[in-house]
């Protein structure tokens, strides 16, 4: 029978939730880590027990950790991201240079072909790959590289490269997505990049139609649809049916269209998920309602999922990798909040259970359908 | 052998529980012992110098026979207690929070 395995990533630790097909009974393990920021966790498409984690500190700085035996055991592995040559400069928040210094490891996007191969989004901006299961970085310095460069600026978070799409039937192309310059993608294997912008609107930056500045939070794609892109902007839901070379919204009847994740249901490629928060000052739900919004039309028609969900003084922030689906059958959904709860619907998003609800504050939530 | 007490999370990193005991030959200056330590567990480079400028990370302190000697050039010698072993060699997180 198949199972389900839950990654969470969270600000004091890393948690494995595990259960079988039914996805009625949990075992919660952890934390990993203990006291440490675990930005993201996730299993190798290849090889399942095969996983990495991003594991960091404000005292002690960033390691890579790595598991062959789905967790239950981990070794740390390279944590050296040296930017390529002279790194330059990007703009700082008052529009000055300031030089690229590399933070923290946002997101770990394992290869769909090769458990050895692993990319990583860092802050400050930039994309590294490792050939070695992680133990050596090299910097895809195409990205920073391309021209636009210099004229990114960070958003309130930082100046991370979180999202990272592998596009399953052309091995060139690859999509991701900073905080505060946008989208970007890659049809040649990561030597070339180019903005991925046209569409976006954005009219809390000087040129509300540039072509880089944009706070995108997160990119979603269907596997089997790979020109076809879901965006959660700073404000506006966003969608292309060209591969990103435009974009048009998709917010239609949200009740806000400020949020961070944004997600694709495994089995139907139109429909989508996003938790609305109030504002980007406000990062909670509007009304005190934790809602998923699903859209089973592509966008513009949403409607809210509250079965199981707080309704009433409910003030937590669901982040931009804190939300992911499996692939059984029926399609599961999970998120994780600020405030520790993972949420999970084994029915495609109708009912939602807290799983566990008393973590640290979730970071990210990645899921694996094991056989 | 010099005695180096490392920070908890670093200790459950590296998998020892108490102080860790290094061979250092020469004279025992901060660096030298930040040299062996981080050749006997490498999984320790970056997280208590930066790995490009080999400073000191913000919220690391050292501390040799009570004194704090984090801002001691890192070529200066280590206490003499420190360097026979008598004393520990503390490498600590810093308090910061609220």
């Amino acid at each position: 029978m198949s199972s389900v395995r839950v990654l969470v990533g969270t600000r004091k630790g890393a948690f494995i939730l595990t259960s079988d097909g039914k996805r009625k009974k949990w075992t919660v393990d952890g934390p990993r880590f203990g006291g440490w920021e675990i930005y993201h966790m996730k299993g190798s498409p290849v090889n399942p027990d095969r996983l990495y984690a991003s594991q960091c500190s404000g005292w002690f700085g960033q390691l890579v950790q790595r598991s062959d035996d789905g967790g239950k055991t981990w070794e740390p592995v390279g944590n050296a991201f040296t930017y390529d040559g002279v790194p330059g400069t990007h703009q700082w928040y008052d529009g000055k240079p300031h030089p690229w210094e590399f933070k923290r490891v946002w997101h770990l996007e394992p290869s769909l072909t090769d458990p050895e191969g692993v990319y990583a989004g860092v802050e400050d901006a930039a994309l590294f790959r490792s050939g070695d299961g992680g133990k050596t970085w090299s910097e895809l310095a195409g990205l920073r590289g391309h021209g636009s460069g210099p004229h990114w600026q960070p958003g309130a978070g930082g100046m991370c490269l979180h999202t990272i799409l592998l596009d399953p039937t052309n091995p060139g192309r690859m999509f991701i997505a900073i905080s505060a310059a946008g989208a970007f993608r890659t049809d040649d294997g990561a030597k070339t990049w180019r903005p991925i912008n046209r569409g976006l609107r954005s009219e809390y930056i000087p040129d509300p139609n540039a072509e880089v500045g944009h706070c995108v939070h997160r990119i979603a794609m269907h596997p089997s649809r790979p020109n076809v892109l879901f965006m959660q902007k700073h404000w506006d839901v966003m969608r292309s049916d060209d591969g990103g070379d435009s974009w048009r919204e998709v917010s239609g009847n949200l009740p806000s269209d400020f949020g961070f994740p944004i997600e694709v249901h495994a089995h139907e490629p139109e429909t989508i998920y996003v938790v609305p928060i109030k504002s980007d000052s406000e990062h909670y739900p509007p009304e005190g309602k934790l809602r998923v919004y699903r859209s089973r039309t592509g966008g513009n028609e949403w409607a809210a999922l509250t079965k199981g969900l707080p309704q009433r003084d409910c003030f937590v922030n669901v982040l931009r990798d804190a939300m992911a689906v499996d692939s059984l059958d029926s399609c599961g959904v999970y998120f994780g909040t600020t405030g520790g709860q993972v949420y999970a619907s084994a029915d495609g998003g109708d009912a939602w259970t807290p799983i566990v609800r008393d973590l640290p504050a979730v970071l990210s939530v990645e899921v694996q359908t094991l056989p | 052998m010099i005695q180096v007490v490392l920070p908890a999370h670093l200790r459950s990193l590296v998998g020892v529980n108490g102080a860790v005991a290094l061979e250092i030959k020469g004279q025992v200056t901060q660096r030298a012992v930040l040299d062996a330590i981080e050749a006997s567990y490498p999984m320790l480079c970056g997280t208590i110098r930066d790995r490009a400028t080999r400073e000191r990370r913000a919220f690391v302190r050292f501390f040799a026979c009570g004194q704090d000697v984090s801002h001691e050039l890192q070529d200066s010698p280590l206490p003499e207690a420190v360097a026979a072993g008598r004393e520990p060699f503390l490498i600590v997180g810093a308090i910061a929070g609220g």
